[in-house]
């Protein structure tokens, strides 16, 4: 019986006509590239000739330019920059970090701050939160980043709350509005899919230089998955639920505040996990706009080569991030409880009570003992000199050494160079045919339409060279991600105890700053394009491998059984019913990896390619918001083309195995 | 009854599941069955009904799973827009009510008992139950005095401070109760308000709403799928199958004419003399000469048995509330139904 199930029928008719269709367009990609390498295809053909590529980001310039001065746009926005939000961020930075401004009471001790985290820590769960808590905080004052850590900080509390109530404002509405849902629905796929970068110049522009232009692309950059998140939480309430509400007389508001939105309470809250993540994330990445904080002090070390400093605020931006997400996660999952009649009111209260406390107690003794205030510059235990040694003479022992610079060789010399430049050879029509059949492949017409019309576009936007360079990291990263995060996953999946231990991992990971990744890249490898595949092959590798294990395991245990009982080989239970039942699942990851390998190709730019994330980060020195979006937007169409092939197959594939 | 204008009135009723009901239902021809329905893609929830109830009357609907009990009930209180005909509450069209009027009708005449609770899972059992007196706008202190006066009637007390999720099924179920009882509705929906409580709490709260009904007059609409259940609280039994009522009636009349081979395939498994009354079985008296003791009308002939056995007459005679004769009884009649036919 269910063996029959992963044999899924193509759909009839259609079969005939496809393949023909297939073979034809390969066949004229092919002819394409065979008539370049024999030197007899026109230049017209190979490239785009300047003549015919628009002008898109001049004209996208007036654009910009008719809006944000002739339409007086600039004036709301850097209103609202250089008063509540300015006003906000000063206050925030005041407080945890002690800068000069309103109220002037800051900055508040780091041991007061470390003490509440750990009574947070112990309200959400537990004493092992609460030693997180306290740890990281310890951590971060004794290696004497706290600074800067506040000031990473102190962006991230204003736009984390901005973020969410923006997006569940939208959320609310894209569920009470069919229209502004599908209206919505696009520009949030973009956004998704748009470089960080993209979002920094017109925050730079539009709301000024500084802590304001930052909160505003993080802020941005974080709406989309608390709109989603929102909206789904929204349509799960039960319905009996909405109609006891209704029943008991409550008009539209009462609805909303006292029923929808408790009800949807974990959804929402999942929205909240992820606005606080990348939130982080993004602005750790603000130091590319020349932010201070846990970044810019990053990016500096790591222009200079400083390993041990670089892995120290490595470090603290992984404990900060863990400690976040870990908090967040058991907030989710946190029911209220109830007291025991009689119970006094502070033992009611006591969680709060006891942060106050301990807020206070610290604030206190700080006066007393100032080490407790603030850590000086000679006091701090940074190691980073020493650690650097550590790691250097490390990547230096012959061992090393050797297969680190013959990986670097072969990868480069054998591998990357030559797909790269076979890639590039590659005329542009031919390319886009070969996009288009793979997506017609995968996914049916309707995502090769799209992949037509996006990938002409790309074309026309006169940045090819660059976007195929791009291209060519995402798939080379996502390829060697694929040949390692997949067997990992497959080996893990075999027994309960290791999934769950991968799975763990590949959690923590994810929850990771994507900043993070470069670091072993740049160690291993230096500032070249190696490091670049690196990094991103790892970041890649988390979604595949996580894919996997949770694709493997859920397949129903009914059909494992039905394959053990017809006496199959684990090998053939593998290749036959669990691989096939999985795959849907697998491609969500696969959809994942390559998503992120475009976010994470453009930030490795720093490292030094030649793509599109290059030109990208030289326009947030300057003021060309219309290359910058040209750019960005090719990035976006380039991965949305995949992202609708894939998810197209996958669903495709899962209503066939009846998985949904 | 029939003298005061009924409370609750649907006439030729329709709720059609599916893409465009109200198009549809208007280009359909008259007498379509369910499954041709079915066929053209709609699920007919509620299908040609008409049905009154009066005021003070307890209706219990029954029917199998899937009979359309819920959505009936469901149009009744307007939870659903009906797809065709017309429900008269209070001499109000309920379709024609404006947001702001359903509200009020909802705050202050309706209450309604969930098939599966509809408790709001981040409210504990003391705000569940209050929750209706607050979207009204009762002040915290009456709201709270009021629904720990529910909360002991349902014997959840010392329970209140506990989150829905911290308590067994019929609890929950109870919660549902309370919360319905604390605004003391005109009309009230009950759909399967009893199912997941134990056999004494069940009669517990069976008694508890025929004396509200009773003492406070107030009108049901009970679903239920226990027979027992219904003779003891109906005063009429609808039956309904596919969306349709197939007969709406008396308990007695359910059992002793039933309208259709579905009724009667029904109601077959049921002990008639559990159901039928004296007065139901009597013949007119026409002048018969009775002799000896009258019996009361209301006894079942279950009720009547012992009496039935050893009684010698050929005919009993048998009295209303007020003792006046008002018919006869054949013993043998009565013997067959109480025994089964020789
Ligand atoms: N919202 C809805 N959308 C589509 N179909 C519905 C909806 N609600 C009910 N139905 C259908 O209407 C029919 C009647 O459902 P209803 O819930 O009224 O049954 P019921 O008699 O209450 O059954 P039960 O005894 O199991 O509670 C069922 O076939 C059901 O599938
Ligand atoms: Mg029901």
């Amino acid at each position: 019986m269910t063996s029959v199930i992963t044999e899924v029928p193509k759909a009839q008719g259609s079969a005939a006509p496809r393949a023909t269709i297939l073979r034809l367009m390969l066949g004229l990609a092919l002819a394409l590239t065979m008539a370049q390498l024999a030197g007899i295809l026109p230049a017209w053909l190979h490239r785009l000739p300047q003549a015919v590529i628009p002008p898109t980001a001049l004209f996208l310039d007036r654009v910009f330019d008719f809006v944000q001065n002739d339409l007086g746009l600039i004036y709301v926005t850097r209103f609202i920059a250089e008063g509540p939000l300015e006003f906000l961020l000063d206050t925030s930075a005041n407080l945890l970090e002690g800068k000069r401004r309103w109220p002037n009471l800051g900055p508040i001790p780091w041991s007061a701050t470390a003490g509440v985290a750990a009574v947070v820590g112990y309200a959400l769960g537990g004493w092992r939160l609460a030693a997180l808590g306290a740890g990281t905080c310890v951590w971060t004052a004794l290696i004497g980043q706290w600074k800067m850590a506040m000031q990473t900080m102190s962006v991230l509390v204003v736009a984390a709350p901005l973020a969410f109530v923006v997006g569940l404002c939208l959320g609310i509405a894209a569920w009470k509005y069919r229209w502004f849902e599908r209206v919505l629905k696009p520009f949030l796929s973009v956004l998704q899919t748009l470089p960080f970068f993209t979002y920094l110049l017109p925050a730079v522009i539009f709301f000024k230089v500084g802590p304001t232009a930052g909160a505003v692309a993080t802020i941005i950059f974080a709406i989309p998955p608390m709109i989603l998140m929102t909206t789904l939480g929204l349509k799960k309430v039960s319905h009996e639920v909405v109609e006891a509400g209704k029943m008991s007389g409550c008009t539209r508001w009462q609805m909303l505040r006292h029923v929808y939105i408790p009800a949807a309470r974990t959804e929402i809250l999942v929205g909240v996990n992820q606005v606080i993540m990348l939130c982080l994330a993004m602005v750790v990445l603000t130091a590319f706009i020349g932010m201070p904080g846990l970044g810019a002090k990053l990016l500096a070390m790591m222009g200079s080569f400083k390993l041990g400093r670089s892995f120290e605020i490595g470090v603290t931006i992984v404990l900060l991030a863990v400690t976040l997400d870990r908090m967040s996660k058991a907030w989710v999952v946190k029911q209220p409880q109830h007291f025991e009649k009689g119970t006094p009111w502070w033992v009611r209260h006591r969680i709060p009570l006891l942060g106050l406390a301990v807020f206070v107690g610290f604030v206190l003794l700080a006066q007393l003992f100032p080490i407790l205030g603030s850590i000086g510059r000679k006091q701090h235990f940074s190691q980073g000199k020493e650690i650097d040694v550590v790691i250097k003479s490390f990547l230096a022992l012959d061992g090393i050494r050797g297969v680190t610079e013959w990986l670097r060789w072969f990868l480069n010399v054998k591998v990357l160079i030559p797909f790269r430049n076979g890639m590039l050879a590659i005329p542009t029509p031919a390319f886009i045919l070969m996009v288009v059949a793979f997506c017609y492949w995968l996914g049916g017409r309707r995502p090769a339409i799209f992949g037509a019309v996006f990938f002409s576009i790309v074309a026309l936007s006169g940045w090819w060279d660059r976007s195929i360079i791009t291209l060519y990291a995402v798939i080379s990263a996502v390829a060697l991600a694929t040949l390692i995060g997949i067997p990992l996953g497959i080996l893990a999946a075999r027994s309960e105890i290791w999934s769950r231990r991968v799975l763990l991992a590949c959690d923590t990971a994810q929850t990771f700053p994507s900043f993070i990744y470069l670091i072993p890249a740049i160690m291993l490898f230096g500032v070249n394009d190696v490091a670049v595949v690196f990094s991103v092959l790892i970041f890649a590798t988390v979604p595949l491998t996580r894919y996997t294990v949770e694709g493997l395991r859920t397949v129903p245990p009914e059909m494992t059984e039905a394959a053990e009982m017809s006496g199959s080989t684990r090998r053939q239970k593998l290749l036959s019913v669990q691989l096939p039942l999985a795959l849907p699942t697998m491609a969500v990851g696969f959809n994942q990896a390559i998503m992120f390998a475009f976010f994470m190709v453009i930030i490795a730019a720093f490292i030094g390619t030649q793509d599109l994330g290059q030109e990208l980060q030289r326009t947030l020195a300057g003021t060309e918001l219309g290359k910058n979006f040209v750019l960005g937007l090719n990035v976006s169409l380039m991965a949305l083309t995949f992202d609708m092939a894939i998810t197209a197959w996958a669903e495709g594939r899962k209503r066939a195995l009846g998985l949904e | 009854m029939p003298q005061t204008p009924p409370v609750i009135s649907a006439k030729n009723v329709w709720k059609l599941f599916g893409p465009a009901p109200e198009k549809y239902l208007a280009g359909m021809q008259p007498g379509r069955t369910f499954e041709k329905i079915r066929a053209d893609g709609y699920i007919a929830g509620v299908k040609d009904v008409s049905i009154e109830v009066a005021r003070g009357e307890m209706l219990v609907i029954m029917g199998l799973s899937g009979s359309g009990k819920s959505t009936l009930v469901r149009c009744f209180s307007r939870l659903h827009d009906i797809s065709g005909g017309q429900i008269m509450v209070d001499g109000q069209d309920i379709m024609a009510l404006n947001e702001r009027d359903l509200i009020e009708l909802r705050r202050n005449k309706m209450g309604m008992v969930f098939q599966s609770f509809g408790l709001l899972p981040h409210r504990t059992v003391l705000d569940n139950v209050a929750f209706p007196l607050e979207m009204r706008g009762q002040d915290r202190h009456t709201r709270r005095d009021r629904a720990m006066e529910v909360i002991r009637l349902v014997g959840l007390e010392g329970r209140e401070d506990y989150f829905p999720r911290e308590l067994s099924g019929g609890q929950q179920q109870r919660v549902g109760i309370a919360r319905s009882l604390a605004i003391e509705p005109d009309i009230w929906f009950l759909d399967e308000p009893f199912s997941a409580l134990d056999p004494l709490i069940r009669r517990e709260m069976q008694d508890e709403f025929l004396r509200l009904q009773a003492m406070l007059g107030k009108t049901i609409v009970f679903i239920t799928h226990d027979f027992d259940e219904a003779l003891r609280l109906a005063d009429r039994i609808a039956i309904m199958k596919d969306g349709a009522v197939e007969q709406c009636d008396t308990p007695d009349r359910i059992v002793m004419n039933p309208a259709t081979e579905y009724v009667a395939k029904f109601t077959k498994e049921i002990d008639k003399a559990r159901v039928v009354r004296a007065r139901g079985l009597a013949a007119p008296l026409n002048g018969t000469a009775v002799e000896g003791q009258a019996i009361d009308g209301s006894a079942t002939i279950h009720d009547l048995a012992r009496l039935l056995v050893n009684d010698a007459r050929v005919a009993l005679p048998i009295a209303d509330d007020q003792g006046a004769i008002t018919g006869v009884l054949n013993r043998q009649k009565a013997l067959d139904l109480l025994l089964g036919e020789a």
